[in-house]
């Protein structure tokens, strides 16, 4: 319990303290707050798998009348994997988000801003409440627009404030369907939702929350906000915005599709889900193929991967949901989502060394980097064999686990999808991997220091330890799973 | 008598919308919109829900309007054109018109909505008023994260600065002379918006008021001061300003971290000091709101003499 009190309130103690402190205490703090923070995700982590669910009822109020917080096996995995993500994006920034490379602005809007989203980050993870949960993911996305914004460019703002309109249309669509579900049942908790007697608007509000949250996780056709957003935001923002904030809306969705009224979920609409999942898939390969900046590729390449953690709705919801491949599946995606989210912070990180030495993304202004940076380009291929999916990393176990249960479920389009969106990966991945490993060096490189460059690479590893040692975590994704998907095992 | 007034406001209200969405000009929308913001805080008062009617007039329609004609009379000041729109796209009308068709058609479709038993619980919260209740003890972690909220907002606002204008004073310049409208607004208003300010913060825990609200009416009074000049406008770089804008939200977050040290839950208030506690809470929530809110309005920091 006090590991879950230390997870939602760390994160947000260090933003207000990293305000008021004087710049030079500043950077220390939000390191220190990130080692404590990984710690304590450990020890919630180490509960949850000792003890099960962790709850917490704050106030003392239990709900309809209060919020409940529950830490599950995902909410622990997520909020474990958003710790690693967080220290790493950390001691990257403290090179690059320095006043004598960033200017005085962004090196201190940096700070509260990253606390600010890890800390609206660890809310939602564990929040039971619908309401909650949108002030959660507000708070979320005004960090992310905000960090958008850092970099101060015209396209930056043009970028950043693109994104905000499509969150804060989402954020509307998700608390019209909060009301209307709580006018229904008059609460807001995920539990007794899923004990309520169904009412005929319950499909309106699952539709406009469904709506918004997709708006927000930039599922097709709402990403095209994403790729612009996430290239003009600094390197270790951009890392934060691609592998960890579109979690957090697909968390909700989650929820809601499995544990607040998994009884709507009928073949046509998980269809649709998947449907729309498969086509970001391909739309968003087939975009990142054609792109010319390392960072527009990397956030094209989080477009299509987004797209297969909405496989989960066909294998593992609705009817699926009794049927033996269903917990495969389940895990299979969520173990997308982390392993997405180490991959792609280390990529991010790693092209924000390349733009560090070089001053330019643009893959022929790369060429041979790998000569000058091999510890970087080394993350950046490690990330990339992640991303195709391929063993032994842990978007390898992902996809094996997706894959097996498409056949079982003899859903076989979804295989077809999981081999060919690989394909894609690959393709659109080795454009830049042959760029940084050119035999002839264009440019010479500035000097980076080891302890930076070493980030992205510990963070890439993790990705492909994922996969090695997947039986813990897979273990403890187990761990109080919606009852829908675990009555399958 | 009654149904005639409500049937009246609701045309109002929509006849407003419409016209500020629909209408020519940037100005008349803004005027519009602050109308609306008025008309809906009424609505609210009619339903019985004075608490979010002074919300919705004091942020809605007051602080949300001097936003919108500040920025209106930038974009003039920057002589763009703000006459020229694009027609309303029949893509949004259509979105907006099936979702309240939807929502219109779940209203008639549902029972009426039996909210938790309040009443039951309200003795054990130290306060009488519900909404504050509520708001700072069955639901202080939503309030809590709000507070951050509108703290996040801020610094969003602030990286829109120009990295050159970054050590400069927050907000435009204000020219107020000394024997003007503005300035004589600026001796006369302060004293009267403290008092009442204060009053709704104090009045909240038993009846309507609160935090938010007297919060935003204290926001009013420093920037009515600020246009006259009477304050001058801050900069980051100020300690104490930085101070005022985290002090509540880290009150309420320590005062919900030491009930865990205490032994009970977070966030828990124990009823024989929740009265205080709430007070202290709301005391120190208003001073940052007030500032937040007062500095979200008044915008990045700006080159003192622009063109220099």
């Amino acid at each position: 319990m006090t590991a879950l009190v230390v997870v939602v309130t760390l994160p947000l103690l260090a933003a207000l303290a990293v305000l008021v402190l004087p710049e030079r205490a500043r950077v220390k703090l939000a390191l220190g707050s990130v080692a404590l923070g990984v710690l304590a995700a450990l020890m919630l982590a180490r509960a949850v798998w000792q003890d099960g669910a962790v709850l917490l009822t704050l106030g003392g109020w239990a709900p309809p009348l209060g919020i409940a917080l529950r830490a599950d096996g995902l909410a622990a995995a997520l909020t474990l994997m958003s710790a690693l993500v967080m220290a790493a994006v950390a001691l990257a920034a403290r090179f690059e988000m320095r006043t004598r490379r960033v200017g005085a602005r962004a090196a201190f809007g940096f700070w509260p801003l990253m606390l600010l989203l890890w800390g609206a980050l660890n809310a939602v993870y564990v929040s039971r409440d619908l309401f909650n949960l949108y002030v959660g993911i507000e708070l979320l996305s005004l960090a992310a627009v905000a960090l958008v914004a850092l970099s101060g460019t015209a396209q930056a703002l043009a970028a950043a404030l693109r994104y905000m309109i499509f969150a804060l249309a989402g954020s509307l669509l998700y608390l019209a369907g909060v009301v209307l579900s709580y006018a229904a049942h008059g609460t807001l908790d995920i539990g007794l939702l899923g004990e309520r007697i169904p009412a005929h608007s319950d499909a309106l509000a699952l539709g406009l929350m469904t709506a918004g949250l997709l708006a927000k996780t930039a599922l097709f056709p709402f990403h095209v906000w994403l790729p612009t957003a996430h290239a003009a935001a600094p390197a270790p923002a951009s890392a934060l915005l691609s592998a960890l904030v579109p979690k957090a809306s697909f968390l909700i969705l989650i929820r809601l599709w499995f544990e607040a009224m998994p009884d709507l979920a009928s073949p046509p609409a998980i269809l649709m889900l998947a449907m729309l999942g498969a086509v970001a898939v391909i739309w968003g390969g087939i975009l990142a193929l054609v792109q010319k900046r390392l960072k527009l590729i990397v956030a094209y390449s989080t477009v299509a991967q987004l797209g297969y953690l909405f496989m989960v709705f066909p294998l593992a919801g609705g009817a699926g949901s009794a049927q033996p491949w269903s917990a495969g599946a389940w895990t299979g995606a969520m173990f997308h989502a982390l392993s997405h989210g180490l991959a792609k912070a280390a990529m991010f990180l790693a092209a924000g060394i390349c733009i560090a030495a070089v001053g330019s993304d643009r893959l022929g202004d790369l060429r041979g980097l790998a000569r000058q940076l091999p510890m970087t380009s080394f993350a950046f291929a490690l990330a990339a064999i992640t991303l195709m999916g391929l063993p032994p990393s842990g978007g390898f176990t992902a996809k094996y686990l997706l894959m097996t249960s498409s056949f079982a479920a003899g859903q076989w389009p979804w295989a077809l999808l999981l081999a060919g969106g690989g394909l894609l990966a690959a393709a659109y991945l080795y454009r830049p991997m042959a760029a940084l490993f050119a035999r002839e060096a264009r440019v010479t490189a500035r000097p980076i220091p080891r302890v930076w460059q070493a980030v992205p690479l510990a963070l890439a590893a993790l990705s492909i330890l994922l996969g090695v040692l997947s039986a813990t975590p897979f273990d403890l994704l187990q761990i109080a799973r919606p009852e829908p998907a675990a009555e399958g095992l | 008598m009654t149904l005639a007034l409500d049937l009246a406001l609701c045309a109002l209200i929509l006849g407003v919308a419409l016209a500020a969405v629909a209408g020519a000009g940037v100005f008349r929308a803004v005027i519009f919109f602050i109308t609306y913001g008025l008309f809906v805080a009424i609505g609210w008062a009619r339903l019985g829900a004075y608490d979010v009617a002074l919300a919705e007039a004091a942020i809605g329609a007051g602080l949300t309007g001097v936003l919108l004609l500040a920025a209106h009379g930038r974009l003039r000041r920057m002589q763009a054109d703000t006459t020229e729109r694009r027609s309303p796209t029949l893509s949004a009308a259509l979105a907006g018109g099936a979702i309240a068709l939807a929502l219109g058609w779940a209203w008639f479709a549902l029972p009426a909505p039996q909210p938790p038993d309040v009443a039951q619980a309200l003795p054990q919260t130290g306060v009488g008023n519900p909404v504050t209740a509520v708001l700072l003890n069955f639901r202080a972690w939503d309030t809590l994260l709000e507070s951050i909220v509108l703290l996040a907002a801020l610094l969003g606002v602030w990286m829109l600065a120009r990295d050159a204008d970054w050590n400069a004073p927050l907000g435009p310049r204000y020219h107020a002379r000394p024997d003007g409208v503005l300035a004589y607004f600026g001796r006369f208003l302060p004293p009267i918006g403290l008092s009442f300010g204060v009053y709704l913060v104090w009045a909240g825990a038993e009846s309507v008021g609160g935090a938010f609200q007297g919060g935003t009416v204290l926001a009013g009074v420093v920037l009515v001061a600020m246009m006259a000049q009477l304050l001058r406008p801050p900069r980051v770089s100020q300690a104490m300003l930085r101070a005022a804008l985290v002090l509540g939200p880290g009150v309420f977050l320590l005062s919900g971290l030491a009930a865990v040290g205490l032994g009970r839950e977070f966030l828990s208030l124990s009823p024989a000091i929740a009265k205080s506690a709430i007070l202290i809470i709301e005391a120190a929530l208003t001073i940052s709101i007030a500032v937040t809110l007062a500095l979200l309005v008044i915008g990045p920091a700006e080159d003192p003499e622009p063109g220099r």
